[in-house]
């Protein structure tokens, strides 16, 4: 989990990134001033090798745009993204690319995920044939072999030929893992991984993740709105609402010990699987705000139960939580 | 591991594979009778345009026989105002007509698709300008727009080939764009941008190859627009009045009184020679663009009736 | 005699090559008012499958035995047209996707109102006002009823779903993942909505979904079905500490638990076609007990406990628990 040598593997610091609102011709010519989306708003957090972190929160938080924006696929508008100690936020497509090799993702539909025209050889083979690596087709064959094979798939000859559509969403999803692990990366990005297989296969491929960080020393970095598989898998857990982290610490104790009201109500409501375990939801009013209206002062204050006066005036920071075991256990909250 | 099940629901709801290329045309010809009488009557003409010089009876530009002999057991068509065998002239001018088509066909589809991918992909003010472009030469009225530039640049085979592609390229244009526009938001593209491919890369390997069969389908729907279009100007004498083509058979056949005298061979089997090639276009075109639909997703409400099927029997024995 | 009885409901797939597919074979369970009753499977189960059947909503190409009987009156028997008549006004269903099926050109009160009208419940505006009534009753302000679709948010949409489905009175409410697509205080919600609606109205509610944790806090008893088929059926407390289907067992395993520190298993291999027919149990090439017996012999429903049944040959063996 920790132990690091010299530079973290990632080091995300107070990344920004918005989205203007698109305007109509009208409110161009009446000139109302142009709306933000502010879907990630100052996030900063660090994952060392072997460590997987799990970037929690709910439909809007701004955890895929972080994902999105650490990848390079967006651009922030201010923030630092160190990988391996270089800043690649904002960087040129040309820049990037030589770098893509250290930082892979993994999407949330495996149906969606592979080119359907594509065989499984081809599809793990491409970032190979982009990044010129292996000169003869028999060299690709062996990298590509050895990334099936870690991806779980085996024997992996009989997946080279096979089209996507002749295998199962459990298997197209580790084809998607094999297909970025072949070049070898240090960070892998997961976006929500398993949401789309069957219960009964999400395990495998979570456990597979496990290994991978463990064996193979990569950093994960799993987004999910599922707070049961981020307490079960995850190293850490950040908890995300609107654009900031709102709570951030080791799984066990933000789970057992959460310190923000937010994380507490999402956690009181995750139904439990064993009936005779009744929970007691603490269900919040309406639902997540327009990321656009970003609330004064704390984010969470109109739907926080346990709101006071100056929470519509002050914006808390993130800073180590008192009430918490951990001394790594940090809470954005005026109250903590 | 256990070697890939087919997903039974996928089955139940008879979602099929995607299309690929090959193997696709193949499927849209098993599966549309439509398909085949189309590509069958095309193929019959490209065959005839090709041996057309090997077995034409007469000569198709000199005299072989009165002016507007009627049908004989020598001339099967006649002959036209000139005395040339209509047969064969009808052969030849198939020949010239056939490539104008195709040529033009070519040109259309080459602009279009090229600029329907560029637009598409790449977006923001490429995609305006070029749309702006493509909407001005889908407004200007096709005859008009040729009539114009065959005065201008004068009458010639060339000439025509050139209006025609200009014309025709527009809609493919549109159509390639709109899907590219969808399949750029598909996650294999942005996984494969995430490895880091180029949009060169991305274009041929991933784009191209779904785009592949709709453009095939606007490519046989352009082939029978440009031989329309190409009889039309030819029609309208504004085509090379040397060369033998569909359209200038036609032109000839009005221009010197063909109806008054009576000699319907001389129109008759030329515009149903258009007519039928045209139609087996339409016939291939629109079987491959019904087929590029998405498959039949078996809608869950239905109000027609299904069926109440009795048990006779459990396990294997059920019916 | 129970509000519904499901009686050995089949249902084949004619598919325009191959074998029908067997999607559901021979599911039957039964419903008092006011209970809540859990479908739970993976996808390919059959259990969407299953209550399209009960409303008779399947596709042209499907076939239906067994009996579906509402008040003893069986709702298939006629085919399309005795269906029709409980459609809606004695079963209702929320679909899954519900949220994405409202028609998004016409007001959320008119559709409400619609299903009224159509069978003769209430006309124009005394429709109108009970539609802003179940508007309220799902907890949308009754001004919602003027709004369109795409004003609403996803969870009030499917709160608006509920309340189409409520239009007509039904008795039975069965609802198809109605809380997949939802973030989790949203699905609480939803969830929190169903069981009030349930006790309130004395609705009997069939919950279909993939997610045990959500029928687990729901409902009071459940049918875990697999291959077209239920492999165990009982109280919702009975088939987590004592599953007699090594299907149960491992789905529960499968699923990890906020506070549990034990493993999450997977379970290897893949459901079986349906389109092809299978000797011996369905399950035996991913289940971890197997026995000779599995090969040869189809497991029949058996019961193990009170309320409880199970389809395994070792099911007089005590589960692990």
């Amino acid at each position: 989990m920790s132990g690091s040598q010299g530079v973290p593997l990632l080091e995300v610091e107070n990344l920004t990134t918005r989205y203007p609102v698109r305007r109509g011709l009208t409110d161009r010519v009446t000139r109302q001033p142009r709306g933000w989306v502010h879907a990630v708003d100052g996030v900063s957090f660090t994952l060392a090798r072997g460590e997987m972190l799990a970037l929690v929160g709910e439909s809007g938080c701004g955890k895929t745009t972080t994902a999105q924006s650490i990848l390079g696929m967006v651009a922030p508008v201010s923030g630092t993204v160190r990988l391996n100690g270089t800043d690649i936020a904002g960087l040129p497509e040309r820049q990037m690319r030589p770098l893509r090799r250290q930082l892979q993702m993994i999407y949330q539909d495996p149906y969606e995920s592979l080119d359907p025209r594509f065989r499984v050889e081809t599809t793990v083979g491409e970032p190979l044939l982009v990044h010129g690596i292996g000169g003869s087709p028999a060299e690709r064959r062996v990298l590509i072999v050895a990334a099936l094979e870690r991806a779980g798939l085996s024997p992996a000859e009989a997946f080279l030929a096979r089209y996507p559509h002749e295998l199962s969403g459990g298997q197209r999803q580790r084809v998607a893992i094999a297909a970025s692990l072949v070049l070898g990366p240090d960070l892998l990005l997961a976006d929500e991984p398993v949401s789309m297989l069957d219960v009964s296969v999400r395990a495998g491929v979570l456990t597979l993740l496990d290994r991978l960080r463990r064996d193979g020393r990569m950093g994960i970095l799993m987004i999910t709105h599922d707070l049961s598989t981020a307490a079960h898998f995850a190293d850490r857990i950040a908890v995300m609402y609107l654009g900031r982290i709102v709570e951030h610490g080791p799984a066990r104790q933000v789970v057992r010990q959460p310190q923000h009201p937010y994380t507490k109500a999402l956690l009181s409501v995750v139904p439990a699987r064993d009936p005779r375990v009744r929970s007691a939801p603490q269900l919040l009013t309406g639902e997540t705000p327009n990321p656009v209206d970003v609330p004064t002062g704390c984010r969470f204050h109109p739907r926080c139960p346990v709101a006071v006066e100056r929470c519509s005036a002050q914006d808390p920071a993130l800073r180590v939580a008192a009430g918490s075991a951990s001394a790594s256990h940090e809470v954005a909250c005026l109250l903590a | 591991m256990t070697l890939p099940i087919q997903d039974p629901s996928l089955a139940a709801e008879g979602m099929g594979v995607p299309p690929r290329r090959a193997g696709f045309l193949r499927g849209v010809l098993r599966e549309r009778k439509a398909a085949v009488i189309g590509l069958t009557i095309i193929a019959f003409f490209v065959l005839l345009a090709i041996i057309a010089p090997f077995i034409s009876p007469y000569s198709a530009t000199a005299q072989t026989c009165r002016v507007y002999a009627p049908p004989s057991g020598q001339h099967w068509l006649g002959c036209d105002d000139g005395g040339i065998d209509m047969l064969s002239e009808l052969m030849q001018g198939g020949r010239t007509s056939l490539v104008v088509g195709f040529a033009a066909t070519v040109v259309a589809i080459v602009i279009g698709g090229g600029v329907g991918i560029v637009s598409g992909y790449f977006s923001g003010w490429a995609d305006t300008a070029l749309m702006r472009v493509t909407d001005y030469l889908l407004v200007i009225p096709d005859l008009v727009f040729a009539l114009v530039i065959a005065d201008v640049w004068g009458p010639s085979l060339f000439h025509v080939i050139v209006v025609i592609g200009i014309l025709e390229w527009a809609s493919t244009a549109r159509i390639i764009r709109a899907q590219v526009m969808s399949l750029k938001e598909r996650v294999y593209i942005k996984r494969a941008k995430a490895i880091g491919a180029g949009h060169a890369r991305i274009i041929t390997r991933h784009l191209l190859p779904q785009v592949g069969p709709l453009l095939m389908a606007n490519t046989v729907l352009t082939v029978a627009i440009a031989i329309y279009l190409e009889t039309a100007l030819a029609f309208l004498g504004l085509e090379d009045p040397t060369v033998t083509t569909w359209g200038t058979i036609l032109e000839h056949a009005f221009e010197r009184t063909a109806i008054s005298s009576g000699a319907w061979w001389a129109i008759v089997p030329d515009g149903f020679a258009i007519a039928i090639i045209i139609v087996a276009c339409f016939l291939l075109g629109q079987a491959i663009e019904d087929a590029l639909n998405p498959r039949l997703k078996v809608a869950h409400l239905s109000v027609r009736r299904w069926r109440i099927r009795p048990l006779a029997g459990r396990g294997p024995d059920a019916i | 005699m129970s509000l519904l009885e499901v009686s050995d409901l089949h249902v084949w797939f004619d598919l325009p090559q191959g074998q029908p597919v067997h999607a559901v074979q021979g599911v039957s369970f039964a419903l008092d008012p006011g209970e809540r009753f859990g479908l739970v499977g993976e996808s390919g189960c059959g259990k969407t499958t299953t209550i399209l059947a009960m409303m008779g909503l399947l596709p042209p190409n499907a076939s239906v035995s067994g009996e579906v009987r509402v008040d003893g009156q069986d709702v298939l028997a006629g085919g399309e047209d005795s269906a029709r008549g409980y459609r809606w006004t004695d079963i209702a269903m929320v679909f899954q996707g519900a949220m994405n099926a409202l028609n998004p050109v016409k007001k959320v009160g008119w559709q409400i109102a619609e299903p009224m009208a159509f069978h003769g419940i209430a006309q124009g505006a005394a429709a109108r006002r009970r539609a802003g009534e179940l508007l309220e009753m799902v907890g949308i302000p009754a001004a919602g009823a003027e709004r369109y679709p795409h004003e609403f948010s996803g969870g009030m949409r499917q709160r608006a779903s509920i309340a189409m489905a409520l239009a007509c009175q039904p008795r039975i409410l069965l609802a198809d993942e109605p809380t997949t697509a939802l973030d989790v205080m949203v699905q609480a919600q939803i969830l929190d909505l169903l069981i009030r609606l349930s006790s309130e109205l004395g609705l009997a509610l069939v919950l279909v979904t993939h997610d045990l944790p959500v029928v687990a806090q729901t409902c009071g008893r459940a049918a875990v079905m697999y291959a077209g088929e239920i492999a165990e059926c009982g109280p919702m407390e009975t088939l987590f500490h004592q599953p007699r289907h090594p299907y149960t067992r491992l789905l529960f395993a499968a699923t990890p638990d906020l506070y549990g520190a034990g493993e999450v298993v997977s379970i290897g291999g893949a459901p079986p076609r349906l389109d092809e027919p299978a000797t011996g149990c369905p399950f035996r090439p991913r289940c971890d007990v197997v026995l000779d017996r599995c090969a040869e012999e189809h497991p029949a429903l058996q019961l193990v406990g009170p309320g409880h049944e199970a389809a395994c040959h070792h099911a007089e063996r005590a589960g692990a628990s």
